[in-house]
């Protein structure tokens, strides 16, 4: 692969971090919010330069088709956006690079001294059904208890949307008794 | 199957170009000369009232939270779907409990009424008087 | 390999498949309210006229299409300005990326290489299909947002709470599809379509998964915004929905990428359900009936009737949207919401159940 192909998974990797940083210092939440738009779509890109299509064309369909779409339900939803006077405040500076300056260091000591399995020769062949013959067998636990957290999820959004948390009824509004 | 995506890609491009093109060329061609009522957003005729960014009705939310769980189960069922036939009883079993315990979720949804989009204010027991 | 005889063929699938759906979608706007017009026996659109040519009022999109150039566009008061803008584009963008992965033919030879008649025959065709088609809720939450209007607000948040609750259902319809065919390749799923079922019918999405195709077709209409399930603009309670507050050619821009979406989804829905290109019957050489009758049909027969049936299939789903819009009324906000997630969602993870038991009964027995 040479020429275009590196062109483009490079102008990708920056769309993805320029994007990134960008829903970082955005003072507007909904600016924010569109970034991260781009910023999921350039890791899709990204996913598809690994040959994992079936994952790439996943990462579009949960995180920029649903998470985002949650995200953006929670600002809209909010109280306060119609002054839309910075809903993105940043505290706590010192405190916040010092930890991220550890998180830094953590994971760039274990990218570099992790031995990553290196393909000399890159094939891109469909992955979907290698997918579910390991998640079938090999990766059958994993499977399983996904389907657990996701229901634990499902009964914490219940709960959570409660308005006297989570003792009592769902929220109850429009129609009073006939 | 890189070429397929770089199709694709090619493609975004396009797509992006032409719905700034067309935004473009309509803005050279249409004539402008707002007034404050033609600027005034539409509320049956009268005056607009208050700014309509206001706290919204917390369902949609959930709706939202629930929609993207079983989002992540639709993707997860696709790879087995098309190893199904592959796989047989042993994978038929294995979804089963999977699909399973969300249904349980579901079923806890329903029962509990966050299902319903339009609930009356009565109580649970009292509305079964009402039947 | 001759890079320049690739581009040239990319190049030209794009151009072929881009025309065929932007032309569709220009007469979709004419039939639709013909179609309106001859079900409510009044006349319709035929005054537009090109020196004295009426056509059946075939020249009202173009007439159309020049009003909307013309007129003048203004962004309301109070209106996020940036996202008022961008909100057509999110619209539209995605509706345009859709087109894809619709394989509309048969792969030909041309100077001696198979060439795919498909803009890109991904391996993930399907999840690229409900991955880029729930990119256009985007267009839609941010239009009812910014415009920071009543009715648009609610149009917006209608809509995309109703679409994202049909997804999980349309997603969820195909799953049986891909367990019969055994692919998310839509390629490999038009090429399983061909053989026949029991040695007569033609094995078609629709014959083996017939709640799958009903499952499917509602979620489409639902997914669309189209009558029954029209409540983001149901003129009688919101105006006009999301798009209230948009003039011009930013409101074209919202029509254009609903009606791409029809055309698209009209596609899809023959792609998956009914054969695709397939013709019933016939296969590379020619047709070749049950009772062992065949028939030999030219190569360019062939093809073209293949071609002819991907439009024809097409045609006539995008006739029943017509159709069943001015036939069904709409719905409550609470019923469309109940059928969603009480009555679609348990029917399609049912459907899986019995999808993957009568396959196994089938594996075991041996037919």
């Amino acid at each position: 692969m040479t020429g275009p192909a590196d062109i483009i998974f490079y102008l990708l990797a920056a769309m993805t971090v320029g994007a990134a940083i960008l829903v970082a210092i955005l003072p507007n939440i909904v600016y924010s919010a569109i970034a991260l738009l781009f910023s999921f779509a350039g890791v899709a890109g990204l996913y598809v330069y690994l040959s994992a299509d079936f994952l790439a064309a996943t990462q579009v369909l949960i995180y920029v088709g649903g998470i985002l779409i949650l995200i953006l339900f929670a600002v809209f939803l909010s109280n306060r956006i119609s002054d839309v006077k910075i809903s993105n405040p940043s505290r706590f500076h010192w405190q916040a690079a010092f930890i991220c300056l550890g998180l830094f260091g953590i994971l760039s000591y274990t990218a570099v001294s992790t031995a990553f399995p290196v393909k000399a020769v890159l094939s891109y062949q469909p992955t979907t059904s290698e997918i579910g013959e390991l998640l079938m067998t090999r990766y059958l636990l994993p499977f399983e208890v996904a389907s657990v957290l996701l229901l634990a999820a499902l009964i914490g959004a219940a709960m959570l949307s409660r308005p006297d948390g989570g003792r009592g009824r769902p929220a109850e509004m429009e129609e009073p008794k006939r | 199957m890189l070429t397929e995506f770089a199709t694709v890609l090619v493609f975004i491009v396009l797509g992006a170009v032409t719905v700034t093109l067309m935004l473009f060329v309509s803005r050279l061609l249409q004539p402008r000369n707002p007034t404050p009522v033609k600027l005034s957003t539409y509320e049956c005729g009268e005056v607009p009232f208050g700014s309509s960014w206001v706290q919204f009705n917390i369902r949609f939310y959930v709706i939202a939270l629930i929609f993207i769980i079983f989002d992540v189960e639709v993707a997860l069922l696709y790879p087995w779907a098309v190893v199904f036939q592959k796989l047989g009883l042993l994978a038929f079993v294995e979804a089963f409990i999977f699909i399973v315990i969300l249904l349980a979720g579901l079923a806890y949804l329903w029962k509990e009424g966050d299902l319903d989009w339009v609930r009356t204010m009565q109580e649970a027991p009292a509305r079964k008087g009402e039947k | 390999m001759n890079p320049l005889f690739d581009i040239a063929v990319s190049v030209a699938r794009i151009a072929v498949f881009f025309a065929f759906v932007f032309g569709l979608v220009v007469v979709m706007t004419w039939v639709e309210r013909k179609g309106a017009a001859y079900i409510q026996d009044r006349r319709g659109p035929n005054r537009a006229s090109i020196m004295g040519v009426t056509l059946f009022g075939m020249f009202h999109p173009l007439a159309d299409a020049l009003k909307f150039l013309f007129k003048e566009d203004f962004i309301p008061d109070g209106a996020h300005r940036l996202f008022y803008q961008l909100a057509p584009m999110f619209a539209l963008a995605p509706a345009i990326l859709t087109m894809a992965v619709v394989p509309f033919g048969p792969p030909v030879t041309i100077a001696g290489k198979q060439v795919a008649l498909h803009i890109a025959d991904l391996n993930v065709g399907i999840l690229y299909l409900f991955a880029v088609s729930g990119m256009a809720v985007y267009g839609i939450v941010l239009a009812g947002w910014s415009s920071n209007s009543k009715y648009p607000l609610l149009g917006g948040l209608r809509s995309s709470a109703q679409m994202i609750s049909y997804e999980v259902s349309m997603g969820l319809s195909v799953v049986g599809i891909l367990m019969v065919f055994q692919s998310v390749q839509l390629s490999a799923i038009v090429r399983g379509q061909g053989e026949l079922l029991f040695g007569i019918l033609p094995r078609w999405g629709v014959f083996v998964q017939p709640l799958g195709f009903i499952l499917f077709v509602t979620a489409l209409y639902a997914e669309a915004n189209r009558t029954p399930f029209d409540l983001p603009e149901g003129e009688s309670e919101l105006v006009a929905g999301y798009h209230t507050e948009y003039a011009s050619f930013k409101f074209s821009m919202f029509m254009m990428a609903e009606y791409i979406h029809l055309v698209v989804g009209a596609a899809v829905l023959a792609t998956l359900f009914f054969g695709g290109w397939q013709f019933p019957y016939l296969g590379d050489s020619g047709f070749a009936f049950p009772g062992g009758i065949s028939v030999a049909v030219p190569a360019w027969a062939v093809f073209l009737l293949r071609i002819g049936s991907f439009v024809g299939k097409t045609l006539f789903f995008c006739w029943l949207y017509v159709w069943v819009r001015w036939t069904i009324p709409r719905f409550r906000y609470d019923q469309v919401m109940r059928l969603g997630w009480k009555v679609m969602l348990p029917l399609a993870l049912a459907n899986i159940f019995v999808t993957g038991i009568v396959l196994l009964l089938i594996d075991r027995g041996g037919f």
